[in-house]
């Protein structure tokens, strides 16, 4: 059943001669009808440093793929000339799956996995560069979760990569440390990127578009890592966020109102600048607390020290769905503003005076753009006095600038 | 199994004594890097096609066995002669270098005659050497005079006539060295899973007669650390009625989740964990959210609603069959009907 190739590379494996694979060298997959099982075994017994190179073509998997030998590059030909697609699937709840330090995944599609397309868990330096993940029948609540999905991995850099249809989050980074996530496009998915439980992250000069919500910033309790924090979202754009919630309901990206632009949940010490967002029907902007109860001492449920400034509003608000419609319509009136903030503190002391220093939100725009707190802890302790605070001018401030992510496998020209 | 265990050894005592005459379990094999090409090669079986094992090599049996698409199992364990494997109370025992555990996967023709018409699929071998434990899955031929390394997997079909008398069709998965390490893998160290003190503690047919596996290892000198016998935790059997819907429903979770949903295990992003010691009733999923189910969540809020099976996650997963949604994610293509059952019940019973 084994062809040629996959006997051969398993022949040396076993028999520990390395001339064939050792370090650095590589190792070309035939166009062979079995590439499920010579793939796979190339995945296995590839040298440490080995890249494997996957012809032009498209492949059919029945079973998911799994890399966990460390610093193995996966190249194909390119992002729609090599696509592996998992069609058929009927084991494995990802297409491929990486458990090894130092991987590099390029050039190739992954396409139809009824899970997850590309999982990482647990690895330092993850690379996802020029990869397409997608589910070609367009929205639809029975695609795939996640498109491009590291998790529990440091430095992890996710470049030109283009995510569509997931009924999550196209590109999602969980509980995850020094991330960079640029130059990719996520479009017709629930959430386009989704930046979860995470510290250190830039997420720059992307595209997101006709997704529920463009780029979403989350926390999430009963989580091994939280306190999502010092996240940068800049030179975006995250316009006409257009299409219906179809996540399944459970999942909190189901609760996204349709037409949200950047949306910030929970975290800390999240800067938003430079981004461009418009024709979002919901909002373009929205900062809120995690909206369910929860049984976790250690979780901290609101979005402290955000910083929104220099950013371009288009259209906005003027439809707006789901939560938004029911709790925020009620107080604006349409259209909803460019920027939304729920007002959510710690307490009495601050729904009268404001955060303390250090848990307040900053916003800097250009004049005209329009803001509203909607002082929902405020209106509890004083519903006679219910109203929200329109003056964009009370939320002046910054936060300190932090230095851009560098990360060690771009150091190393790998 | 205890039966067919039994009626297989006397078989191989009749075919002829074979352990007087059989070279002994080959520790050199063991002991190399690479992987034999064939089962026989280890020496671990005198009677491989009738499982009997070599001297020094033990059968033993879960209390609570882990669901792999129904298969029947043999499962023993070698240690080189004179060692001995160090108690846990909770964790699996920590077997010297050198030793081996050994399971075969096997359908009988027809399951309401279980000795009879046995197919071997499968043998896996976790061989503890000196750079850690790894895993290596034989698929036996044809004939079944042999098996044959299989590191990529392989997938084929297999039937039987289940206990009900109906026909029953899958594609056996053969797992590839990967998706071993998929559950295997505990603080980012290959570990077995099976031969903990709770799940070992109960009466097994040996070829001598029934015997309290924790007294064998103790009476044999397998084991260092254990305390006296009456202070070994034991878990309860799943088809046990006699013990409590929380104590079974505890223990299938244990064995079939909780290797990996643990904070040290590769379901750790979950926040579900379900060791058998876990008190957390969040981490335990009551009225715990999903974090990353996607539609594994099923259109439903929470991994357990107390009392409500229908509404609850867990369940959802476990009766399905689709790759983007099954629990477990590896091992299994058809729905373990009783331990859905177990849970439904236990689920309902939840205060």
């Amino acid at each position: 059943m084994r062809s040629t190739i996959g006997a051969l590379v398993f022949y040396l494996a076993v028999m520990g001669c390395s001339a064939a694979n050792a370090a650095g060298s590589i190792i070309k997959i035939g166009p062979a009808a079995d590439i499920q099982e010579t793939l796979q075994e190339a995945l296995i017994l590839a040298e440490p440093g080995s890249t494997i190179l996957i012809p032009e073509g498209l492949f059919q998997f029945t079973g998911a793929l799994s890399l966990d030998v460390p610093n193995i590059t996966v190249r194909g030909a390119g992002r729609d000339k090599t696509i592996l697609s998992f069609k058929g699937q009927i084991s494995g709840s990802e297409g491929l799956l990486i458990t090894s330090d130092g991987a590099r995944i390029e050039a190739l599609a992954i396409e139809d996995t009824p899970g997850d397309g590309i999982k990482a868990k647990g690895v330092d330096q993850i690379s996802i560069i020029d990869v397409r993940v997608e589910w070609t029948n367009g929205p639809d609540a029975k695609n795939g979760s996640y498109g491009v999905y590291p998790v529990e991995s440091k430095n992890v850099l996710i470049d030109r990569t283009l995510v569509r249809g997931a009924s999550d989050a196209g590109i999602y980074v969980g509980q995850s440390q020094q991330i960079i996530v640029r130059n990719s496009v996520a479009e017709f998915n629930v959430a386009g990127i989704e930046i979860e439980n995470s510290y250190f992250a830039d997420v720059h000069d992307n595209i997101s578009t006709h997704n529920t919500g463009g780029i979403l910033i989350f926390d999430l309790p009963n989580l091994p890592q939280k306190g999502g924090h010092s996240i940068r979202v800049y030179n975006n754009k995250s316009i006409a966020n257009d299409t219906a919630n179809f996540a399944p309901p459970g999942n909190i990206v189901g609760t996204v109102p349709r037409g949200t632009g950047i949306m910030v949940m929970s975290n800390h010490d999240v800067e938003v600048y430079g981004n461009e967002m418009g024709e979002n029907p919901t909002v373009n902007m929205l900062i809120v607390a995690y909206p369910n109860e929860f049984d976790d001492d250690g979780f901290n449920p609101l979005a402290q020290n955000i910083y929104v400034h220099d950013n371009i509003y288009g259209r906005g608000g003027w439809d707006p769905d789901g939560a938004a419609k029911e709790q925020i319509l009620p107080k604006t009136g349409l259209p909803l503003p460019d920027i939304i903030w729920d007002g959510a503190v710690d307490g009495v002391w601050s729904a009268f005076f404001g955060p303390n220093s250090g848990d307040a939100i900053h916003i800097k725009e250009k004049e005209g753009t329009s803001f509203a707190n909607l002082d929902f802890v405020y209106d509890m302790i004083v519903p006679w006095d219910a109203g929200i605070d329109r003056d964009i001018t009370n939320y002046g401030g910054s936060i300190p600038p932090r230095e851009a992510i560098i990360l060690p496998q771009e150091k190393t020209g790998n | 199994m205890r039966v067919l265990y039994s009626v297989l050894v006397a078989l191989s005592l009749i075919t002829g004594s074979l352990t007087a005459t059989a070279a002994p379990v080959n520790d050199e094999t063991i002991l190399q890097p690479r992987p034999a090409r064939l089962l026989s090669d280890y020496n671990l079986f005198v009677g491989a096609s009738a499982q009997t094992p070599n001297v020094g090599v033990h059968p033993f049996a879960l209390r609570q066995p882990l669901f792999t698409d129904y298969a029947h199992k043999f499962r023993f364990f070698y240690m080189p002669a004179g060692s001995k494997a160090q108690y846990s109370e909770t964790e699996v025992f920590d077997l010297p270098v050198g030793s081996v555990l050994v399971k075969t996967f096997a359908y009988p023709a027809d399951f309401r005659k279980p000795a009879e018409n046995i197919r071997l699929v499968e043998t896996r071998l976790l061989i503890h050497q000196k750079s850690g434990w790894n895993a290596w899955a034989y698929v036996w031929n044809e004939d079944q005079s042999d098996a044959v390394l299989k590191v990529a997997g392989k997938s084929f079909p297999v039937s039987w006539i289940d206990s009900a008398g109906e026909t029953q069709n899958i594609t056996y998965g053969v797992p590839n060295k990967n998706q071993c390490k998929g559950c295997h893998i505990l603080a980012k160290k290959f570990t077995p899973i099976g031969p903990k003190a709770r799940n070992l503690n109960f009466e097994f047919g040996y070829p001598g007669g029934e015997e309290n596996q924790m007294a064998y290892w103790l009476r044999n000198e397998l084991l260092t650390g254990a305390p006296p016998l009456d202070k070994i935790p034991t878990v309860a059997a799943l088809e046990d009625t006699s013990a409590s819907l929380d104590k079974r429903a505890r223990a299938y979770l244990d064995i079939n989740c909780a290797h990996c949903h643990r904070l040290e295990g590769p379901a750790s992003t979950s926040g579900l964990f379900l060791t058998y010691s876990e008190t957390n009733q969040a981490a335990l999923g009551y009225r715990k959210r999903p974090v990353a189910a996607g539609r594994g969540s099923g259109d439903l809020h929470f991994d357990i609603v107390p009392g409500d099976p229908d509404t609850s996650i867990l369940i959802f997963r476990m009766a399905s069959t689709d790759p983007g949604i099954m629990m477990p994610e590896l091992g299994r293509s058809v729905v373990h009907s009783e331990g859905v059952a177990l849970l439904r019940a236990w689920i309902k019973g939840l205060p």
